[in-house]
């Protein structure tokens, strides 16, 4: 393994956490849009904001990471996706905006009207910016971006069937994610009821996921080759790890289990991640360019490694310290305190 | 006829989009990114300095035991969090638009000057990390626990700003690489790249500015409260704190601007004649306040002779470069407005720090009656005054480079994407840009109307339950000396 393999790991690593725990907060928006007016509804946006507030921006520099190890380390393959890309892009970067926006705003505007613009700015880009993003992956994993300046496709590099089931593949992973995690943060904030409503939206997310996965076997043996073949050879163990887990998950929530079913989610999207990665490897841009080719000067791939290594010792303690006081629940936003994390006499 | 003029009409509308595709897509992907940059710089100045004006307020009232600053402080930090989100979100519209927009310029320097992106990398991480904490810790951190995990923020500001102005001062004097036979990018040195001839007075300078910008916006919010009659303790506080940072910062900052100027006058020679619209390289050279630039010098404005040449190196002798020394192609666009920028940079900055004078001056005069009415009004005008000087220097940099990307390396033109549709993007920036300019100012105001009109809810006392006993209901009297 080279530098550049070694640079490839660190970026896909951050495309990991990114996809984990951004992937999650995303997921957390899908369901506060789909949760309805009701007093149900309010609740699990009152979790959903509980929960996801003291970290979603944390999580959210997991993108700007994956974006800044790409270009420094691979400017190749930058400037190929982002010019060929530009409309799943720019969408994606409008939907980063008013999700961002719109989770900081709702919780100050006064008027009603105001925050349920401001709650379906968040929710609904919630749900569009993973999908965009997920169009971007399909189009890489087809090998539909050529080396260079806007070389590809402005609408086909994206709309086709390979990207439209990636993204409701991101979606779906996210929601799932983000419904298994709720779970547990129910039961922090006291709401049995919320941790069955969130049960059940988590089996059926996993059931969506799973479905749209196996969906994704035909998709990507017609159209993504190159990955497909890498899935069903190298990349196999992995894919079988990643359905074990998702089995896993499934079979505790229909038993009422919460214990272990986060790890078991998480290790089922981490699993299928570096699945496609060993399946993508050696490339970049599948079958166009190689991690070697589109690899920086090996000054600046040694600099990417010194930062990342530096990182490791100060923002993953310190991203630990953040979970560690949000779940104990010593993170409190402004007044709705939930019972159960109340203290004595307040 | 008028079924023709409809058909006319009706062809030159669907002409439209054609037109636009066809059009280079610099000038709308300079626009999109001059726009999002200048609206970002804002939020991302307040981002850098509001934490430290917030942990001031903090360690004011951990040290007196004075629950106004403690409430004040709150208060700014839940004001960080909204301008703290807005920035984070404009922040990544810029990574992705490196991409969107240039990347021809990526493609090839990228491997050259990203290496500090990825520091600045580091330093959000861990500034949104601690951020969060402080935020949502006031009611279950112990006091000074909580002010410690504010510390960081402050640090991480900084070194962001550092390493995100470097790569623009790099944008401006390139280092850390060489050119190879077929203009390939060799011998890249990421060290030499941050630290480049211009971050040594590019990066003091922004973090000057966002430290002077951010107190003086700040102290005009509360000034404008003052001039409304509220002259509370929290205001009076509200106001000292950042105009005292701001008062502090800004005549550092005319010494760091005036260097760099000078450096420049070195290092980039036709930026700096084209703020100053010196159109032949002489001696002697006229320093004019205004006026109008054109092609055999300045028209009109106030001109001091021999004073442009004495700016540059302390001698009416000295030879300044003009733009002759370069072929037209090369010489930045627009010079009356890069001329008028820099005059209205400095300018503003000598006022406020007039401002700072009359604010020590007043304080060591009659700090009882303290503050005047003339002393607020403009106190309530520095902090529109302080953006448009920080606007203006962002315009007399980014402007003053043009026509090159990267300085004599490689031209704006080169750099742009072949997408199409940029003019689409723009629009839809411009719009949604704004709305959310309203919407921040809107929630900001929301804010403050809420905290002038409710008590303070149970449970949104800092550090309460556990340390809410020893905090005095009332502020201690501290005799102003804060």
């Amino acid at each position: 393994l080279s530098t550049a393999d070694a640079v490839a790991g660190v970026l896909w690593a951050g495309a990991t956490l990114y996809a984990v725990f951004g992937g999650a907060d995303f997921g957390a928006g899908f369901w506060a849009l789909f949760a309805g007016r009701g007093q149900h509804g309010e609740r699990a946006r009152g979790l959903i904001d509980w929960a996801i507030g003291p970290v979603w921006e944390a999580n959210h520099v997991w993108l700007i990471f994956m974006l800044v190890v790409l270009w420094t380390a691979f400017s190749v393959a930058f400037s190929s996706i982002m010019s060929t890309l530009f409309i799943p892009l720019s969408l994606a970067a409008l939907g980063i905006v008013l999700r961002g926006s719109g989770f900081a705003f709702h919780n100050v505007a006064r008027r009603l009207r105001n925050r349920r613009l401001a709650e379906q700015a968040f929710g609904l880009s919630s749900l569009l910016t993973p999908f965009f993003m997920g169009t971007v992956v399909g189009a890489v994993a087809s090998g539909r971006v050529p080396i260079g300046n806007a070389q590809g496709d402005a609408v086909t590099s994206w709309l086709n069937a390979v990207s439209l089931l990636t993204g409701a593949l991101f979606v779906a992973t996210g929601a799932y994610l983000s419904a298994v995690f709720l779970i547990s943060d129910a039961r922090r904030y006291g709401d049995p009821d919320l941790e069955r409503y969130f049960t059940a939206r988590a089996l059926g997310a996993a059931l969506a996921a799973g479905a749209i996965a196996v969906a994704g076997i035909f998709v990507f043996r017609a159209d993504a080759r190159y990955i497909y073949d890498g899935l069903t050879s190298e990349g196999l163990p992995l894919v079988i790890l990643s359905a074990v887990c998702g089995i896993g998950v499934l079979a505790l929530l229909w038993r009422g289990e919460r214990r272990g079913t986060r790890p078991l989610a998480i290790g089922a999207v981490v699993a299928v991640i570096w699945g496609w990665g060993v399946a993508q490897y050696p490339y970049l841009l599948p079958e166009s360019l190689t991690i070697k080719e589109g690899a920086g000067a090996s000054e600046t791939l040694n600099g990417v490694l010194i930062v990342f290594g530096v990182a490791v010792v100060l923002v993953l303690p310190a991203l630990g310290f953040l979970y560690v006081l949000s779940q104990r629940s010593l993170l409190e936003g402004e007044g709705e305190a939930p019972q159960a994390v109340r203290p004595p006499g307040s | 006829v008028g079924a023709d003029r409809v058909a006319d009409a009706i062809s030159l509308a669907t002409q439209i989009p054609t037109f636009l595709a066809a059009s280079s897509e610099l000038t709308p992907a300079r626009s999109q990114m001059a726009f999002t940059l200048g609206f970002h710089i804002v939020l991302a100045s307040l981002g850098v300095a509001f934490p430290a004006m917030m942990l001031i307020a903090n360690y004011i009232g951990l040290r007196r035991n004075d629950a106004d600053a403690l409430e004040l402080a709150q208060r700014w930090s839940k004001v960080a969090a909204v301008t703290f989100a807005v920035g984070a979100v404009t922040g990544t519209v810029l990574s992705f638009e490196f991409g969107l927009l240039w990347p021809a310029f990526m493609d090839r320097f990228g491997e050259v000057f990203g290496v500090s992106f990825v520091i600045e990398g580091l330093f959000f991480f861990l500034e949104a990390i601690f951020i969060a904490i402080y935020i949502f810790g006031w009611k279950r951190l112990s006091g000074w626990a909580h002010f410690w995990t504010g510390v960081p923020i402050v640090i991480c500001g900084i070194g962001g700003a550092f390493s995100v102005v470097a790569v623009n001062s790099w944008m401006n004097q390139p280092d850390g690489f060489a050119l190879g036979a077929n203009g390939q990018v060799t011998n890249v040195d990421p060290l030499d790249a941050i630290f480049n001839r211009a971050t040594a007075y590019e990066v003091p300078h922004m973090i000057l500015a966002a430290y002077l910008v951010t107190g003086f916006l700040i102290a005009s919010v509360y000034a404008v409260g003052m001039l409304r009659g509220r002259r509370d303790r929290h205001h009076r506080l509200g106001l000292l704190i950042p105009l005292t940072v701001a008062a502090i910062v800004t005549p550092i900052q005319f010494v760091v601007g005036d260097t760099a100027a000078r450096s420049i006058a070195d290092d980039q020679p036709v930026k700096f004649a084209a703020m100053e619209c010196v159109q032949t390289t002489h001696r002697d050279v006229t320093e004019y306040l205004g006026g109008r630039c054109t092609s055999s010098g300045i028209k009109g404005g106030i001109g001091i002779p021999g004073l442009d040449s004495w700016l540059v190196g302390f001698s009416t002798d000295t030879k300044v470069t003009g733009l002759d020394s370069v072929p037209p192609s090369d010489r930045p666009p627009a010079n009356t407005m890069l001329h008028w920028a820099f005059d209205a940079m400095v300018g503003i900055c000598t006022l406020l720090i007039g401002l700072g004078l009359w604010l020590g001056l007043a304080w060591w005069r009659r700090r009882d009656t303290f503050p005047s009415r003339w002393f607020l009004r403009a106190t309530a005008v520095s902090g529109v005054a302080a953006i448009l000087a920080l606007e203006c220097g962002w315009i007399v940099t980014e402007v003053g480079r043009q026509p090159w990307v990267v300085y004599e390396f490689m031209r704006t033109k080169q750099a742009v994407t072949g997408a199409s549709g940029v003019w689409v993007t723009f629009s839809i920036v411009l719009l949604v840009y704004t709305g959310l300019a309203i919407a921040t100012v809107l929630v900001l105001r929301t804010l403050a109307h809420r905290w002038r009109t409710e008590e303070i809810a149970e449970g949104e006392v800092p550090y309460g339950p556990r340390e809410a006993a020893p905090l005095p209901a009332a502020a201690p009297p501290t005799g102003g000396s804060s």
